[in-house]
């Protein structure tokens, strides 16, 4: 089935969130719509599968104008949605999750559960699926959850697919096996919709590429022919670097190490186990895994934040195991935590409190419990300035502020302070591609004034981009380690997916 | 937009073996800790209760009305306290030096069995304590609190908390005795049940359209009821007595079944209510599991986007299971009028919706499991009503206060293991 939207906008208060936007999916063709976060991706996809009713514009299948006034209109019409957050309930079965909607009946509403379970069984057997129909879907890897969506989908008699970012979560291997189930799908004549912002799988794998950019289209652009360059020059509206111009690191003394160090969870169970690791001055040390291997639990146990059960954290030499985290943040931890929603900012707060977050309580900043609002405004002008923040109002709200210049607001917070350990982790997740140069330049001039840097990042790009060694971790522990310029992504996927080094 | 969610974690299989090995300095003090309140409930056995007891404790089985009459149970009281005392022992110095790990909860249940047991013992010495009539009362006050709990399971599993079941529970004896003196039991009881069904409407209105904080309504619901409640007994009930003197359901022996020793009177010669709150516990349970609506309702209270996206209507489903959830409060509510005594005082239900909220949890908002919950509370209860009668010395005031100690013990123990509905009590909002 052909796609077609026409001038689609949709207005939300104080947003343009798309604008006139026009793009056609062809039938056996994967398209790549790509852009930055809050190009209208995600609205012109809401939009598509009728959670959303555009104000202007038309949505055609195969020539003819479709009118979705809520999801089940758009699955009625083909259209199947596989988000990237998925929409998978993880206390049920595969078979209650994928028939939930449409369950089979025996008698008056009462289940029919054989049958459910061959519905399963039939799809995952035709598109080479596999998947067991009784399984919990909390126990299952992310990738076979992704399988469980696309035959959620399938089921319905979707032909024109939606992946929204579907690769974010998956490890290296699973990227190659969903492509295989893109191209199986492909062949069988689907329309597949391919929403990314990693611009060498969009090349690796479109047939057609369509940009967005602030809610228009900024472009098409011809897989065979188009570069990353290309793409994120397009995505961004300017030339963009995507290589981190870096220099040979000049390890100095160890800074940060730990030893043995274990931590469990309320069952006992190991979150970390037998983690050795050091990082020196001047170095960028780079975490690779899967998210969920132990990384936050790492982050943690050095900040202080999670008690640790047994082995030491020293920092120039000195045991810091059993400081406070406001002891570690005063020996000289500089933390830019993994969700700055959730611990890196208040939202609700405005950006010049929330960059004395750290440091309110002591001079310059205070005194006998009062605040200097006047010390604290002049620095946060002169942080919002120093670190690109914008809008660069000190008196807006944290909430205000987009992701990306949230993250910048952060890391002016935890970079100027002259300290010599700084914990990055998934220092760009989910931010636009201008300030992800941003604060790579950052982190590795936090590098070159001899800082000990150690990175966290499920994004092996980035990791790829910024470390001197790379540490992988799998399952709480450590399982390889290796410097950057004597390694390849393949190999260090490998480790990730768990194969022993 | 939120961009933050949790990603399911990837738990490894071949991991789970090498994590159980060694204990936590968490669960070595956890460990001491329950090690040594056993070993306080053996030494309250041997200085409290024994010192002072002598002769034997005669238990009866039967109730005078069975056709089988079984022989009274007859223990001698001090080897009794021992042996039970040595048990409680043994379960403590055991638990305190290693520790039965994931048993540990299972241990220490049993262990207050005992110590309720050797308190038994006690209280009965040189009397008459007949076991079988606080059994049978066990079954009846556990009715309440079952459905109390069979409301908020079908309001949490969909995802609205309801803490208003006490009002709901309220309500419904109010106008089930009203409906009942004026109309007759039956229409009582449709009358308690519909109370129940409007004052879920309300919670859903409010908690689904209006996104109001649920627990804020629940307890608006809660004072709302009982301010009207007891405004309209002291101004209404008390001028016309006529509307405060309902039928009350009487017991309906079961043919054969009733004659069963022991559980025969237990479950099988009962009012219609408790009946009604078998069916309703086993109806439940097979609907929410094994029906396509049971089947929406844990989608919507587990993650409504999912199953909004598949074009399942979070608000249709929520406000069904609301108002089930509702009409099973207010038809538990007639429970304390028009099964029991027939007439309406203020506040007659003692907080027995939260004890049902209590029996909720701790069954993990499983109806059965929320069942077995509501026969220890009734348990519970019956047996300090039955202190009372026996002139135990402990004012009867602490006596009364059982129930809700056992309320605390047990959801302070299990509350950090049950898993709620992942969005329980979270409005669902289009984004």
């Amino acid at each position: 089935m052909e796609l077609e939207l026409r001038g689609i906008t949709k207005q939300f208060p104080g947003v343009l969130a798309n604008d006139d936007v026009s793009l056609t999916a062809r039938s056996g063709k994967v398209l790549a719509l790509i852009g930055e976060n809050g190009a209208g991706k995600s609205t012109l996809m809401n939009v598509l599968s009728g959670l959303y009713q555009p104000d202007a514009g038309e949505i055609l299948i195969d020539g003819v104008v479709q009118k979705f006034g809520d999801p089940g209109d758009a699955i009625k019409a083909g259209i199947g949605m596989v988000h990237q957050h998925f929409m998978l309930v993880p206390v049920f079965s595969v078979w209650e999750n994928v028939v939930l909607g449409v369950e089979p009946v025996k008698g008056p509403g009462i289940m029919n559960r054989k049958e459910a379970r061959n519905e399963v069984r039939d799809i995952s057997g035709k598109y080479g699926l596999a998947v067991d129909p009784d399984a919990m879907v909390e126990d299952l890897p992310v990738g076979i959850q992704q399988r469980v969506e696309i035959i959620k989908v399938l089921l319905r008699g979707a032909k024109i697919l939606v992946f929204d970012e579907p690769t974010a979560v998956l490890t290296p291997q699973e990227v190659i096996e969903f492509f295989g189930i893109v191209a199986e799908l492909k062949g069988r004549g689907a329309t597949i919709i391919f929403i990314t912002h990693k611009l060498k799988e969009a090349l690796a794998i479109a047939d057609d590429i369509t940009v967005l950019r602030g809610g228009k289209v900024a472009g098409h652009a011809d897989p065979h022919t188009a570069t990353p360059e290309l793409l994120a020059s397009m995505m961004v509206g300017r030339d963009i670097d995507l290589t981190v111009d870096k220099e040979e690191s000049t390890p100095g003394d160890t800074v940060l190490q730990l030893s043995g160090v274990r931590m469990v969870d309320d069952y006992g169970r190991a979150l970390l186990d037998h983690i050795d690791l050091s990082v020196r001055a001047g170095e960028i040390v780079g975490v690779a895994g899967i998210q969920g291997n132990g990384q936050t639990e790492l982050v943690e146990a050095i900040t202080g934040l999670l008690p640790i059960e047994a082995g030491k954290v020293e920092m120039l030499g000195n045991d810091i195991s059993r400081y406070s985290p406001r002891q570690r943040h005063a020996a000289g931890i500089a933390h830019v935590p993994e969700d700055r929603n959730h611990m890196g900012m208040v939202g609700s707060f405005t950006v010049a409190e929330n960059l004395v977050l750290d440091s309110y309580y002591a001079t310059p900043f205070s005194s006998r419990g009062l605040l200097h609002r006047d010390v604290i405004r002049e620095s946060a002008e002169h942080l919002v300035d120093a670190y690109d923040v914008r809008p660069p109002l000190i008196d807006n709200t944290g909430n205000a502020l987009s992701g990306g210049n949230a993250q910048k607001m952060i890391v002016a917070r935890e970079f100027s302070r002259d300290v010599p350990l700084v914990i990055c982790a998934q220092p760009t997740r989910g931010i636009d591609v201008g300030s992800i140069e941003y604060i790579h330049e950052q982190i590795v001039r936090k590098r070159d004034e001899g800082k000990a840097i150690l990175i966290v990042s499920t994004e092996l790009d980035e990791i790829f981009a910024l470390a001197d060694r790379i540490l992988v971790m799998y399952d709480g522990r450590i399982v390889a380690e290796r410097k950057t310029s004597e390694t390849t992504p393949t190999e260090i996927g490998l480790f990730m997916a768990g194969k022993a080094a | 937009m939120s961009e933050t969610y949790d990603q399911p974690k990837v738990e490894p299989y071949e991991a789970s073996a090498k994590r159980t090995k060694s204990l936590t300095k968490g669960q070595i003090t956890r460990a001491r800790v329950t090690g040594i309140v056993m070993l306080a409930m053996a030494a309250i056995v041997v200085v409290v209760f024994l010192p002072n007891v002598e002769g034997e404790a005669t238990f009866g089985l039967s109730m005078p009305y069975e056709s089988i009459q079984l022989d009274p149970l007859v223990v001698p009281v001090q080897p009794a306290l021992w042996f039970l005392a040595l048990v409680l022992g043994f379960l403590g110095g055991s638990q305190f030096v290693r520790g039965f790990q994931r048993k540990a909860t299972l241990i220490l249940g049993g262990a207050f069995g005992v110590f309720v047991l050797a308190m038994m013992v006690w209280a009965a010495a040189g009397q008459e304590f007949n076991l079988e009539s606080m059994l049978v009362a066990t079954v009846a006050r556990c009715t309440p609190i079952a459905l109390g709990a069979l409301s908020g399971i079908l309001c949490e599993r969909s995802g609205v908390v309801n803490i208003g079941i006490e009002g709901m529970l309220l309500g419904g004896a109010f106008t089930g005795v009203v409906m009942g003196s004026l109309l007759g039991g039956w229409v009582g009881l449709l009358a308690a049940t519909l109370t129940g069904g409007l004052l879920a409407l309300l919670l859903a209105v409010l908690a689904v359209n209006f996104r109001v904080d649920q627990i804020i309504i629940g307890f608006v619901i809660n004072i709302l009821v009982l301010g009207l409640t007891s405004f309209l007994t002291s101004q209404v009930l008390v001028k016309n007595p006529e509307w405060n003197d309902a039928p009350i359901f009487p017991a309906v022996p079961i043919p054969v079944l009733s004659n069963i020793p022991i559980i025969g009177p237990m479950f099988f010669n009962q009012t219609i209510i408790v009946y009604a709150m078998f069916v309703l516990v086993g109806t439940v349970t097979y609907a929410l599991f094994r029906t396509r609506w049971g089947l929406r309702t844990r989608s919507v209270g587990e993650n409504p986007k999912a199953a909004d996206s598949l074009g399942v209507s979070v608000s249709k489903v929520r406000y069904l299971a609301v108002i089930y959830g509702g009409m099973v409060g207010g038809f538990a509510g007639a429970w304390f009028t028009l099964g029991t005594v027939g007439r309406f005082d203020e506040g007659l239900t003692g907080g027995r919706g939260f004890i049902g909220l209590a029996a909720m949890i701790f069954g993990a908002w499983n109806p059965i499991g929320a069942f077995g919950a509501a026969l220890i509370f009734g348990f519970s209860e019956s047996l300090s009503e039955k202190f009372a009668l026996l002139d135990v010395p402990i004012p009867t005031e602490f006596l009364g206060m059982a129930p809700y100690l056992v309320t605390i013990v047990v959801v302070a123990g299990l509350v950090g293991r049950a898993r709620p509905p992942a969005a329980d009590g979270q409005p669902y909002e289009k984004e």
